[in-house]
């Protein structure tokens, strides 16, 4: 009875399914991968996930193919007690398998690393003071997590309080997040924005829409009995239709406006410990 | 090891009378002196004064109260099984025997015993109930999940159930391997008698039973909101729910703490002659690896939780912003904690994968080296990575590149293991007995676990899938997909040995085979939900992922059914049928299977010597080699 | 010995069982809920009067005696709940009389009223568009239908103070708000309070704030 050369056939499956499914994966998987292109921030990720994905299937083939393969061949022939060869090691696999895997991982960081830099934080809450900052005007908007609701204030335009998100379109946005309680996360996902909202923490995220749309907004950290019901919907308008909706909503929310304090990155509301 | 060898023979077994067993040092004295000293301590509370207290009347909580009454009754608890005769006879300057309860009847297994084997036992069954506990929260869960709005489970009740699921899934099942298997099979794998410190085994015991109970009585103090994570400040606002699951987590990190000081001492000092470092069983090993992890990473917990409960009592303000404290420290400490806990949760059951390998596969384990410098290398890495948990939330935002890179890093040791897999597999004379079954789902599920971390290490990936339904469905391939189907693996393989009885084998193929279909269906979909913008923890949810959802709680009672079908077999097998297991039905040729069945109490009569690793099998050159290959690496 | 067995497992699954109905009993507990009433043959819509007091008191929450809360008039009696359930597609006229002492907004956004009929509220007669953020008491907001009511406080040094549930209108000193909102499809919607009122809980959001039943509750569209 003579063996087949299995590595051989088992190299040649794994590579021909390999160069079959990845493209496969990129062209059909990778335009409808989520976030989607709702922002430059949505594209770059989706990008990300792409390439991440393309990554990932010839690994994921390589030990699916590779169990199949051996539970089809590599069995206990029935009622048989044989014994399989008694091999412990093989340097130069080995070595191959460190040398492949740690080089896949460092192109992965640094990938990661430059996609994250080049795109000023690809959407993420990045702190007070963000190492790489978009070029050109920004349009700041603060965004204010309470229990349980998000509100957004415009310090350009009079530091204008509203209960829903709006963005013009084709315009960076330097997102300030913040808490008046616990710990929120601001999440757009259509645009792609997640940025936790710490009390007294300033976090600012950039996103800049790239088309006329409404998104949904979700808190994605517990912060209690209503963490679910955190939801709102946001709109991404034009130019002019948003200068004309800050003039709407100026008249609007006129008397609110006339309550709040002056605009800072960080509140402090009462009480400050327990309340009483 | 003198202690050992003076101890080797088999005291007489004793009979007492009934009385005497009813009022000795056991279970019932036990909860009898815990309820005794949970009410001392609740009455001491209400004396007592604190800054808080001027609120306590408008609360009417008093959390001062409550973890004292925990307090005292863990102490009252321990003390009734027996703790404290030892110090307390040595203190009065009598002779005290080193052995507790070892050889007595069924009465050893509701007691403080010192037998490594009636210890690991003991873990089996209290580690099953709780896991039990924790699978009915999330059978609740999901059945709340069926609407997205609330209507069956109330919103307290449902984040309660989220975070008691996590708590208990999360802290208990830390043991779920080192408990049972690591206490009992660890000594007879090193050849030696018994633990280094036999009380201090049967202390993590308790303590852990101890914690599930307090985990599970804060459904009478209104529940807690944080889940698993306790974020504060969110902590501090919660009612005294909370204060069980710090006590719970507490008693947990001490009991963690113990048992890894406790392993590694044993492993270090007491193998048997010829046991060297490169003839330990890898489950040895990662045994070892898991016992480092504990060893420094509990403290942080129970010094973070300590900080919390004085946040919540006596007015610090560790964790409260703008009182010179920070909600970020919070997080800093407890992922410090938290991600070295997920590689004790993952580290044993590579251990049983690579363990159960080689005797199913009739082969030596391939690349026995790298798979020990891969366990290594992640207990070294895994506290490098906290905090990829922490990418969106705005701390130390210019490191996040640090924690992407060992992130991904820590992916080549693991890599490492997935390797031996390979290797041992290739051209195996592979049964697909139930164990091997399990390590195989095993290998496909931890696949999918670590290939969707790869999506979370990335920064710019991460934004969308953090602290969604994806990050979920992530750490359950790898807990649940990688932990639980290694625990499933070693009751399956182990069990034989410990009662000297066989599982029903069709029903055994029946539950590997509906756990594995109903545990992809699923988690798989959530990976979808997540994208499509489902949070975590919630109970309200988009309208239109209701179908999805649907799908995923039927498989979900799937899932949970498939378990019914283990305690079947268990029961029905192990109770009823009592059919003999053979003396070695793997043929492996580890030493736990070449002595008898069941062990006796010092487990050899006379000390082994070690002449080679446990995996001694297949012929060289085997069938169908084509070429000679050259031996490790 | 299988008698023993038998015995002892019997045991264990009985035990189990009671243990599994208490849980479930716990998770699956919701506070009642209270059909609001059909508003006079000539107006149209339904009515909804409810009251806020400053504790709940012993006989209708004997284990938080302490705690805030809402409580809604169901024939002609207070009752201990905030499940409310309304018409769809109707005006819902809501009439709130007021007993608690201020406690201050978290955001002072929410003293404006917004998703009402006429974005206006009638307080004590008169017509008002926000509330000074200092002076609300609670407020009444259902984020998801837009509707943010503020509620203002009855001054501290008033001297017929209600001090403990059920209050009545008629022997104590009160703010009597009332308003009206527009239903829509059918569906659960949250209500809850912006006012961090949970007296001695951490941001004052603690407690009442976060238990259904006291601060907290829905309102079903049916």
């Amino acid at each position: 009875m003579t063996e087949p050369n299995h590595a051989r056939r088992f190299g040649l499956i794994w590579l021909v399914s390999t160069l079959i499914a990845t493209p496969l994966v990129v062209v059909l998987l990778g335009p409808i991968l989520p976030p989607g292109n709702g922002s430059e921030q949505a594209s770059g990720q989706a990008t990300d996930n792409t390439v991440l994905l393309a990554m990932a299937t010839p690994v994921l083939l390589l030990v699916v193919i590779y169990l199949i393969y051996a539970v089809v061949y590599f069995r206990q022939p029935s009622g048989a007690v044989l014994e399989g060869p008694a091999v412990r090691g093989d340097a130069r696999i080995q070595t191959t398998w460190i040398i492949v895997t740690s080089t896949l991982v460092l192109s992965l960081a640094v990938y990661g690393t430059v996609r994250l830099l080049a795109d000023n934080g690809a959407g993420s809450g990045s702190g007070p003071t963000p190492l790489t900052v978009p070029k050109g005007p920004k349009l700041p908007v603060q965004v204010i997590g309470q229990q349980w609701a998000f509100t957004y204030r415009y310090p350009t335009y009079g530091g204008l309080e509203v209960p829903h998100l709006v963005l013009p379109v084709n315009q960076t946005v330097e997102l300030h997040v913040t808490s008046l309680d616990v710990i929120h996360s601001f999440w757009a996902r259509q645009l792609a924005v997640k940025a936790d909202a710490n009390p007294q923490v300033d976090n600012v995220a950039f996103v800049k829409p790239t088309h006329v749309q409404t998104f949904e907004v979700r808190c994605a950290e517990l912060c209690g009995i209503w963490h679910g019901e955190m939801f709102d919907v946001g709109h991404v308008v034009s130019g002019p239709e948003f200068q004309r909706w800050i003039r709407r909503a100026q008249a609007t929310y006129a008397p609110a406006t006339k309550l709040l304090p002056p605009y800072s990155t960080t509140y402090q509301p009462k009480p400050t410990r327990r309340g009483g | 090891m003198s202690s050992t060898t003076a101890t080797a023979q088999t005291p007489p077994p004793t009979s007492r009378p009934l009385w005497r067993r009813i009022i000795g040092f056991n279970l019932l004295l036990a909860v009898a002196l815990g309820i005794g000293g949970y009410y001392l301590g609740w009455f001491i509370g209400h004396q007592i004064g604190g800054p808080s207290y001027k609120y306590e009347a408008k609360t009417s909580e008093n959390d001062v109260a409550l973890l004292l009454a925990y307090f005292f009754g863990v102490i009252g608890f321990l003390i009734g099984l027996g703790f404290a005769n030892y110090p307390i006879s040595r203190m009065l300057g009598r002779p005290a025997s080193l052995r507790e309860k070892e050889g007595e009847g069924i009465g050893r297994y509701f007691g403080l015993c010192t037998d490594h084997k009636v210890v690991g036992f003991q873990y089996l069954i209290g580690i099953g109930v709780f896991f039990f506990v924790g699978g009915l929260n999330a059978m609740l869960i999901r059945t709340e999940l069926l609407h997205p709005t609330p209507t069956v489970v109330g919103p307290n009740q449902y984040i309660s159930l989220v975070g008691m699921h996590g708590t208990m899934m999360m802290g208990m099942m830390t043991s779920g391997i080192l408990g049972p298997f690591a206490n009992y099979f660890v000594p007879i794998l090193i050849g030696a008698r018994r633990m280094a410190f036999p009380r201090i085994e049967a202390l993590t015991f308790w303590l852990l039973m101890a914690a599930g109970f307090i985990l599970t009585s804060t459904i009478f103090f209104g529940g807690f909101p944080t889940g698993w994570t306790g974020y504060e400040p969110l902590n501090d606002q919660a009612v005294m729910g909370m204060d069980s699951y710090i006590i719970f987590f507490a008693l947990v990190g001490l009991s963690m703490a113990l048992l890894g000081l406790n392993m590694m001492a044993t492993i270090i000092t007491m193998r048997a002659p010829g046991m060297t470092w490169s003839r330990l069983s890898i489950f040895v090993w990662s045994v070892l690896a898991t016992a480092v992890l504990m060893v420094l990473a509990a403290p942080v917990l129970v010094a973070t939780l300590t900080m919390a409960a004085l946040d919540r009592t006596i007015g610090t303000t560790f964790f409260i912003p703008g009182g010179g404290g920070s909600s970020y420290l919070f997080e800093n400490l407890f992922w410090f904690f938290g991600h070295p806990e997920v590689y004790i949760l993952a580290l044993p059951g590579f251990g049983i994968v690579l363990e159960l390998l080689p005797v199913f596969t009739r082969k030596p384990l391939w690349g026995y080296r790298l798979a020990v410098s891969g366990m290594l290398g992640v207990t070294l890495l895994s506290f490098f990575v906290w905090q990829h948990h922490l990418f969106v939330s705005g701390i130390n935002a210019d490191l996040r590149p640090f924690y992407m890179l060992s992130t991904e890093i820590i992916s080549i040791p693991t890599g490492f293991i997935f390797l031996c897999v390979m290797g041992t597999l290739w051209k195996a004379r592979t049964s697909f007995t139930v164990p091997m079954l399990f390590v195989l789902g095993w290998t496909f599920n931890f696949l999918i676990g670590g290939l969707s971390g790869v999506f979370l290490s990335d920064t710019p990936s991460d934004t969308s899938t953090h602290g969604s339904f994806f990050s979920m469905a992530h750490f359950h391939y790898t807990i649940m997909g990688g932990l639980i189907f290694t625990f499933f693996a070693a009751i399956y393989y182990w069990v034989p040995k410990m009662t000297g009885l066989r599982f029903n084998e069709r029903l055994a193929k029946a539950h590997f085979w509906l756990m594995f279909i109903a545990f992809n269906s699923t988690f798989l979909p959530l990976f979808a939900l997540g994208m499509e913008g489902q949070p975590r923890r919630v109970s309200q949810y988009a309208t239109n992922l209701q179908g999805l959802n649907t799908w995923v709680s039927i498989s979900a009672f799937v899932l949970g059914f498939s378990m019914l079908i283990f305690i079947w077999n268990a029961v029905y097998s192990l109770i009823f049928v009592r059919a003999a297991a053979e003396q070695n039905p793997w043929r492996s040729k580890s030493i736990e299977w070449q002595i008898p069945t069941p062990v006796p109490v010092n487990n050899f009569e006379q000390i082994p010597v070690f002449e080679s690793d446990p995996y001694d099998y297949g012929v060289p050159l085997g069938v169908g080699a084509t070429r000679p290959e050259p031996a490790g690496a | 010995m299988a008698k023993k067995i038998l015995a002892v497992g019997a045991a264990v699954v009985a035990v189990a069982a009671l243990i599994t109905l208490y849980v479930a009993d716990w998770a699956t507990s919701f506070p009642k809920t209270v059909s609001a009433a059909s508003a006079p043959a000539n107006s149209q819509g339904a009515n909804l009067t409810l009251e806020t007091v400053a504790s709940i008191g012993p006989k209708l929450s004997p284990s938080h005696p302490s705690w805030v809360s809402y409580l809604v008039r169901s024939n002609g009696r207070w009752v201990h709940s905030t499940d409310y359930t309304v018409p769809a597609n109707s005006v819902v006229h809501v009439t709130i009389y007021q007993f608690d002492t201020p406690t201050g907004l978290r955001n002072p956004f929410l003293g404006q009223v917004q998703g009402t009929v006429g974005n206006l509220a009638s307080y004590d007669g008169k017509p008002g568009n926000t509330v000074e953020p200092e002076e609300a008491s609670h407020t009444f907001a259902i984020p998801e239908l837009g509707v943010f009511v503020p509620l203002p406080g009855v001054p501290e040094e008033s001297k017929h103070l209600c001090e403990e549930a059920p209050c009545e209108p008629s022997s104590s000193d009160h703010h009597t708000i009332s308003f009206s909102f527009r239903t829509g499809r059918k569906g659960r919607f949250h209500w809850q309070c912006f006012v961090p009122c949970g007296a001695g809980w951490f941001f004052g959001n603690g407690g009442p704030m976060q238990t259904l039943g006291y601060m907290d509750g829905f309102i079903d569209v049916v």
